[in-house]
């Protein structure tokens, strides 16, 4: 308020002051986060529309548009297809863990459980452990033929006739990706909701209970509402984590069968280091950025406000 | 109100049958580290029937510099995780207890950041750090590790120092003493459980990352685990066994600490840090 009547080079020396009051804490951290995140991101957009060489000395000319018009007239449609299995991870992957994480946690939280801390740590586990060594354990539970644990547990319950190749065919190296996903980040949902569940005051179940309420009317008319402003929390958590699925591609099926349950992250780690084709990694590095940009931007600002985390 | 036995035992079957299915896959690895036959996959009746035995943990750590490689990611780990801690903390105090013209507007550009994927920034990183003369050397991938957590970190941590209140930094200010001591005297303390949640958080993130690591370091001695873990992977596909051992050891570090701050840990960490009303 004040500042808004003051003269304007006044204001500027105050502004100026502040920075120099504030900057000997903040310089370091700013300089590492401009030179290492947000110049990497600018120098991105440059290499998209360039046909770059990596080796001293070379030069990169400019290619204009053609990194990108090169992506989408790839007659294999690999990054179509990585961008269908992105949407694909978040529709199924989302509700699955949401719901689970809701359940776990209100069943832990059920009044009379003991040792509910031990069931949070046994649940929270996979979450703590490295997604290298969980890819590694994954597929060796899910390996081939009938000695791989999952087939011989489902041959054995005569859900399967014969032991599947889990990792050959689509739809089952998707399912092995989303098992792996979602086992390995529950827990995270289920802490979360832990903790919200025991900040709901206690007297709004007793007020419930003597107006008779049964426990799923109490579990719809109290304990949901007063979970909302973590449900959006959570959804948005696990929205953007079902969209960066690339350890869960990569260290699993490394994009095959054939590229296709590939990835837009595991697709680019691969162009480009895999193939060295740098331009079109950081082109669809660019789309990706601009796509993830837009379905979180309005998410963001809405965060911003709440100051939910 | 008393509850019927009957829903007790519901619930209980329900819980025990959930932390089974996250514990299991754990089991059935700890299992097939005791199992010492090579070159076939172990069928789950020989992993049931084994006997336990440390034979494939010592195998693994006098194997392919292992415990090397060990000791190369505790370095790392250990120098990556104060420097984060250190930097992240004087950042979140620069922005939690100044105001100066612009702050919301670099804060919310360094949030948006956080929503890219990581993956398309390590060509550019890589570019940096060849740039710098770092390439295949661990100050390379300290930098980058320090600078890129900034952002979270400082997201986490700036929560913690706003809900420290003003007045106590009085009694710092009475003495003569300055913002240097403040941070040091009042700030730091006040948020140990944060700085350790955090620290947990950041040595976790350091231990296993590959990718960074796998594009800056070359040479064979400096590589880290989870880089020796992925090649062993490679180099003896059917050793089950062994590839559990060694993947048990590489857990473990982080398993522990977990376990032995768990209490503190998850608490501190998301019921204010995370669930700041």
């Amino acid at each position: 308020m004040t500042q808004a009547t003051l003269p304007r080079k006044s204001r500027f020396r105050t502004g100026l002051t502040q920075w120099l009051n504030a900057l000997p804490f903040v310089a370091v951290g700013l300089v590492g986060v401009l030179v290492f995140v947000v110049y990497p991101m600018i120098q991105n957009v440059k290499v998209s529309f360039q046909e770059f060489n990596i080796l001293p000395g070379q030069n990169s000319p400019w290619v204009g548009w053609d990194n990108y018009r090169s992506v989408f007239d790839d007659p294999n449609d690999k990054f179509m297809i990585a961008l269908k299995n992105t949407f694909l991870n978040v529709a199924v992957t989302v509700p699955i863990n949401w719901f689970l994480a809701v359940f776990f946690a209100v069943v832990i939280n059920t009044r009379f459980v003991k040792m509910k801390v031990a069931f949070r740590t046994l649940y929270y586990l996979p979450i703590v452990t490295s997604w290298i060594v969980v890819a590694l354990l994954f597929k060796y539970l899910f390996a081939d033929g009938s000695g791989g644990f999952v087939n011989y547990v489902l041959l054995n319950v005569g859900i399967l006739s014969e032991p599947i190749a889990w990792k050959s065919h689509y739809w089952s190296a998707m399912i092995m990706i989303w098992l792996f996903h979602i086992w390995k980040t529950v827990g995270w949902g289920i802490v979360i909701y832990l903790a919200a569940l025991q900040g709901i005051p206690r007297d709004l179940y007793e007020a419930a209970d003597m107006d008779g309420a049964s426990a799923t009317g109490k579990f719809f008319r109290v304990t949901l509402p007063m979970l909302r402003p973590i449900t959006v929390f959570v959804l948005i958590n696990l929205v953007n984590g079902a969209f960066g699925f690339f350890p869960q591609v990569y260290f699993i099926t490394a994009g095959g069968p054939m590229n296709q349950t590939q990835v837009i992250p595991s697709l680019i780690y691969m162009e480009a280091f895999k193939h060295f084709h740098f331009g079109e990694a950081a082109a669809m590095g660019v789309m990706m950025g601009l796509l993830v940009f837009a379905v979180t931007y309005y998410q963001m600002t809405k965060i911003g406000k709440q100051r939910l985390f | 109100m008393r509850t019927p036995w009957m829903t007790k035992l519901a619930v209980y079957a329900i819980l025990v049958a959930g932390a089974l299915l996250f514990v299991f896959p754990f089991i059935y690895m700890i299992l097939t580290s005791f199992f010492t036959a090579t070159f076939s996959l172990p069928r789950p009746e020989e992993v049931f029937s084994v006997t336990p035995n440390f034979i494939n943990y010592q195998v693994v750590w006098g194997k392919n510099h292992f415990a090397q490689y060990f000791g190369n990611s505790m370095l790392l780990t250990s120098v990556a995780m104060l420097g984060a801690l250190l930097v992240s903390s004087l950042t979140a105090y620069g922005f939690a207890r100044f105001s100066f013209p612009g702050k919301e507007g670099v804060f919310r550009l360094f949030l948006l950041t956080m929503m890219i994927p990581s993956v398309i920034n390590i060509i550019p990183q890589f570019i940096i750090i060849k740039n710098m003369g770092l390439v295949n050397t661990y100050a390379g991938l300290w930098l980058v590790y320090i600078a890129t957590g900034v952002v979270g970190n400082m997201f986490f941590l700036r929560g913690f120092f706003e809900s420290i209140p003003r007045e106590l930094e009085e009694s710092v200010l009475i003495d003569g003493g300055g913002n240097w001591r403040i941070y040091w005297n009042i700030y730091l303390p006040l948020s140990l459980p944060a700085m350790g949640t955090l620290a947990i958080f950041v040595f976790q993130a350091t231990w296993e990352e590959y990718f960074l690591a796998l594009t800056i370091i070359k040479s064979e001695a400096l590589r880290t685990l989870p880089i020796a873990i992925l090649m062993f992977n490679d180099k003896y596909a059917t050793n089950y066994g062994q590839i559990f051992a060694a993947s048990i050891i590489a857990l473990l570090p982080v398993i522990l600490i977990y376990i032995a701050f768990q209490k503190k840990f998850v608490q501190s960490g998301f019921n204010e840090g995370a669930v700041k009303g």
